[in-house]
């Protein structure tokens, strides 16, 4: 019983639940259990919440059984919730020793919306740390493992997410995405992740990294589950100045509509410059095989070149850094978290310690990058050049975007990698953001879908949808038609084909 | 403790340099809620009690811009003539210190809310110096540090220190004046004017408490010296903690001073940061810093960009009151004033009493004499500002009208303003109680001028034989026998009726 129940989509255990075919207690026991016998080896949890789910998920039964209809289409479903999100009731680490057990005052808008929604948050998930990477083992409290491979990363910074619905352990989960943060974690775990338009989803209570990259996103197994977890927490907040003021853009009917499978008349461009040297031939083929079908399906592909996304990478790693050094700089063991215990010292010197102390070297790297480039006499080689070449990237967006309603590219350049494989080497890490990054600078919308295993080495590979700011719907509608159209001919879900794990005891 | 500075005569000073400041005030504005969150703003609070995950930089918490304090921006900089930008953004500028919770501080940099304006500060001698104003942006304040077991509240020394993060997040204008040259010996009364000037303008329009003894008005002084003649700026200081009009103008002179004593003496001013010593009247290097200060600013991230209107700069515009100059202006005009009688009315700060005074049906010439003498020496004797003494232009008002209808002598007058002053109640009721009331009961006064009269027989002869100057010996024996309280002109015409 529970078994099955961990393997149903979120609709279809909303439906179930609503229709009081089962219990939201029901579903929430299954993937506790579940966790319980699988996150030992996967460790996609951070913190799990037993009592707060059950409670959460009791209070939804009993709303349905005094008749009272559904909070949302996803009431009594339960989700795996990034640990960068503040919950009043649970820690919030951001994978960092920095933050070990500090218990916010305060819900972040994201779960004020979950929580509102009936969506039941199991716990919070593993992360690398303040999502700064892009495998995991960037924590401070261990590497999750992906269950497709458990000696390989789950991508990052959100692989606690991802690894949580590779293994069943939650249908739903939120991710946090600001160079593909949810997308490349999606791609190399099989799985739907999603990053709205910037502005899309509030960033009030997400411990911020990159304040103008940053978004938080859905997570899921298939694309209609993540368009229904969109809708939830979605829209305009008041409490974030960035947030866009206007109604969130028809993802869940765009999903539905694209799971009729026909894209006649959909303009879909593939990006030029994606392909090639450092793409490993099993994932350029699968994207191929990708292209292939969405062009079966009636969709109009072309080629087009976005000259300056050659250039992302670098202006990336000049922006995100000098954002992430300031605000991680009140990190310092004053009001919060971790402070140095040793004694005799000034203010000045417990901050520094502290600092020392609490961060991890990738977090700490980057923090020096960007006190570097905001420095006097370098802000216009630096950072004043990296915003320029966000501008021509925007304009690359544009221009493609007058051509073709939606871009397609590989989410990643390789599969999930060997844990371990990387840490040594930051620029080889980097790398796995190559395709997500330009996203993220011009602000617009972007998913990975899954879309077959690679033949090299048998890993799950993503294919990117991107559109343009708040027109998400467009790639929602070409992401369902082509997981359907997948589905179809593969005989089932991707994601059924992850390996069996191994039941042991949490 | 440091050995005390060489100072240089200040005649000598002004002899041979060229002194240029740079004021920075820092304003707090009296908005209810703060900068980027909804606490409130009331000062004296408890310790940490008016304070949210925004004002405390929270992990994950975000600011949101409190649309009155740009609107007090925009009202500030178009009064002080300046130019308010069509679109401008935040900037964050980053220094580690346990009372800013962010470890940054949400300000303006290179894209100020106002800028290029001026202010005209008119000196004590009514000359009128003009201040260019270089910019004015918002920012917001840090928390208080409270250092205990240190002397005198110092971090030196401290066993530990308690952060009240009440006032974290405060909105604050900075106004920056373009260098101010020119001044030569007059620039610490330039400072003091100008300061004066800015505190009166803010007043006028609302929008901070302008309290120097609570924090809401501070002033920055950058004092420089170059030699007579010489183009190019000397080295500057920055001296903080200047927390009255008095003392900017201290301030700067000592500076001066100070400067001048160490450039003749073959040494060289170095920039840094002082700290004015309110009973001492000097100035003391802060903490050296090694290398100057690197703040990192960058365009914050966290909020969009600000793109006032025209419109609603122009609505605000509209809102503008009446400013001090102007103000001052039509009171010359309407009351027939010399430009001295309007100086000593605005240095004794009576303008609005007067007017209120007038308001209350007295004569413009009345008011002003009684606010600019008699009261103004009261607030001075007691210490306070004129506005703060216990009485109201309403009561003056009746005071005036009393002397008018001829119910009290100009004496008497002031005895009842004392009275008021002391407490006593209404004016009427000091009369009644105090009984100042003028005698013009004539048979009561014909009594008396008639036993004066009796009194001396020889003087009443003289009247009586046409000498009519003779009866101010008769009045000054009724006034003394009336205790003053007589109408001196009404004995005078009765004394003269009686020997007719
Ligand atoms: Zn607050």
């Amino acid at each position: 019983m529970s078994s099955d129940l961990t393997r149903l989509t979120a609709a279809e255990l909303a439906e179930k639940i609503h229709a009081r075919e089962i219990t939201s207690v029901e579903v929430t026991q299954a993937h506790l259990g579940r966790i319980e016998q699988v996150d030992g080896t996967v460790h996609a949890f951070l913190h799990v919440d037993t009592d707060g789910a059950l409670e959460a998920a009791r209070r939804v039964d009993e709303a349905l059984a005094a008749g009272e209809p559904p909070a949302s289409p996803l009431a009594g479903v339960p989700l795996a919730l990034k640990d960068v999100f503040t919950t009043s009731d649970m820690p919030t680490t951001c994978g960092s020793k920095m933050l070990a057990g500090w218990i916010p005052p305060y819900d972040a808008t994201v779960t004020r919306r979950l929580r509102e929604a009936g969506i039941v948050i199991l716990g919070k998930t593993n992360m690398d740390e303040f999502a700064m990477g892009s495998s995991t083992e960037n924590s401070a409290y261990g590497p999750t493992r992906n269950p497709w491979d458990l000696d390989r990363i789950p991508g990052g910074s959100g692989g606690g997410s991802s690894a949580s619905l590779a293994a069943f352990e939650a249908p739903l989960a939120i991710g946090t995405d600001t160079g593909g943060s949810i997308r490349q974690p999606g791609a190399v775990t099989g799985t739907v992740g999603v990053k709205p338009t910037y502005g899309g989803v509030s960033r009030y209570g997400l411990v911020a990294f990159s304040s103008s990259l940053d978004q938080g996103g859905p997570c899921a197994r298939t694309v209609l589950d993540a368009a229904l977890l969109h809708e939830v927490i979605g829209g305009h907040d008041p409490l974030d100045s960035t947030s866009i003021d206007a109604p969130v853009p028809p993802v869940v009917a765009a999903a539905r509509e694209g799971a009729s499978g026909d894209l006649t008349g959909v303009r879909v461009g593939v990006v030029r410059e994606f392909s090639g040297e450092g793409y490993q031939p099993g994932v350029l083929a699968a994207f191929q095989r990708a292209v292939e079908q969405l062009g079966r399906l009636g969709a109009e592909v072309v080629e087009v070149s976005c000259p300056h996304f050659d250039y992302a990478l670098p202006a990336y790693y000049l922006i995100a850094p000098s954002e992430c050094s300031s605000n991680l700089a009140r990190f310092d063991g004053m009001r919060y978290g971790l402070r140095s215990r040793e004694n005799g010292h000034s203010a000045e010197e417990v901050m520094s310690l502290t600092r020392e102390a609490g961060f991890g070297p990738e977090v700490k790297r980057r923090i020096m990058l960007g006190t570097y480039a905001l420095s006097a006499g370098y802000y216009d080689a630096y950072y004043g050049q990296a915003q320029k070449v966000r501008t021509l990237i925007v304009r690359d967006f544009e221009a493609a975007f007058d051509r073709v309603d939606v871009l397609v590219a590989p989410t990643t350049p390789t599969t999930a990698f060997r844990i371990g494989e990387r840490v040594d080497d930051p620029m080889a890490m980097y790398l796995a953001d190559l395709c997500t990054i330009p996203a993220n600078l011009a602000g617009n919308a972007a998913l990975s879908v899954p879309c077959g295993l690679s033949e090299d080495d048998g890993l799950p590979v993503g294919l990117q949808v991107m559109a343009p700011a708040m027109e998400d719907h467009r790639m929602y509608r070409v992401a369902a038609a082509y997981q359907a159209a997948r589905d179809d001919a593969e005989g089932g879900p991707l994601i059924h084909r992850v390996p069996d794990l191994e039941v042991t005891a949490r | 403790m440091t050995a005390v500075a060489e100072l240089m005569d200040y005649a000598e000073v002004v002899e041979r340099f060229d002194p240029v400041l740079g004021l920075e005030v820092h304003v707090e504005l009296n908005t209810n809620t703060k900068m980027f969150c909804g606490c409130p703003t009331a000062f004296g609070a408890e310790p940490n009690t008016q304070v949210c995950p925004t004002c405390l930089g929270l992990p994950g918490s975000l600011p949101v811009v409190n649309r009155k304090a740009v609107e007090s921006a925009i009202r500030i900089g178009l009064a002080l003539n300046c130019e308010i930008a069509e679109w401008c953004r935040f900037a964050r500028k980053n220094y580690f210190y346990p009372d800013m919770p962010k470890n940054f501080q949400t300000s303006q940099y290179d894209e100020p809310i106002a800028f290029n304006g001026h202010l005209d500060v008119v000196l004590d001698d009514g000359e009128v110096f003009r201040v260019g104003i270089e910019r004015a942006h918002m920012e917001e304040d840090t928390g208080k540090s409270l250092h205990v077991g240190g002397s005198g509240g110092r971090i030196h020394g401290a066993e530990h220190s308690l952060l009240d993060y009440n006032r974290a997040g405060v909105p604050l204008i900075e106004i920056v004046t373009k260098p101010v040259e020119g001044a030569g010996e007059r620039a610490p009364e330039v400072a003091r004017a100008y300061v004066t000037a800015l505190r009166d303008l803010l007043r006028a329009l609302d929008v901070s408490d302008v309290r120097m003894d609570q924090g809401s008005l501070r002033c920055d002084a950058n004092v420089s010296l170059k030699p007579k003649g010489t183009a190019e700026f000397g080295t500057r200081t920055e001296t903080k903690n200047v927390n009255s009009l008095r003392s900017v103008e201290r301030a700067v002179r000592y500076e001066m001073c100070r400067q001048a004593a160490v450039l003749t003496g073959g040494g060289s001013v170095v920039q840094e940061t002082r700290h004015f010593d309110e009973s001492t009247g000097s100035t003391a290097a802060g903490r050296r810093k090694e290398t100057s200060e690197d703040y990192r600013y960058f365009p914050e991230p966290d909020l969009v960009p600000l793109a006032p209107s025209r419109e609603w700069v122009k609505e605000l515009s509209a809102t503008l009151p009446e400013l001090p100059w102007e103000r001052r202006k039509r009171a010359q005009e309407e009351w027939g004033l010399s430009d001295a009688e309007l100086r000593d009315l605005v240095n004794a700060g009576a303008l609005e009493l007067v007017a209120e005074t007038v308001e209350a049906g007295a004569s413009p010439d009345e008011a002003r004499g009684w606010w600019v003498s008699y009261l103004a020496q009261q607030a001075n004797a007691r210490g306070v500002e004129i506005a703060d003494l216990p009485i109201t232009p309403k009561q003056v008002a009746r005071v005036i009208a009393l002397v008018a209808e001829g119910a009290l002598t100009n004496k008497l007058a002031r005895q009842v303003v004392d009275g008021v002053l002391a407490g006593e109640g209404e004016p009427d009721e000091v009369v009644a109680a105090r009984g100042l009331r003028v005698v013009s009961d004539d048979s009561a006064l014909l009594a008396a001028v008639d036993e004066a009269l009796a009194a001396q027989p020889d003087v009443a002869e003289k009247i009586r034989g046409g000498k009519v100057q003779a009866a101010g010996a008769i009045v000054g024996a009724v006034m003394k026998a009336t205790r003053g309280q007589a109408d001196a002109k009404r004995v005078r015409e009765l004394v003269i009726e009686r020997c007719s």
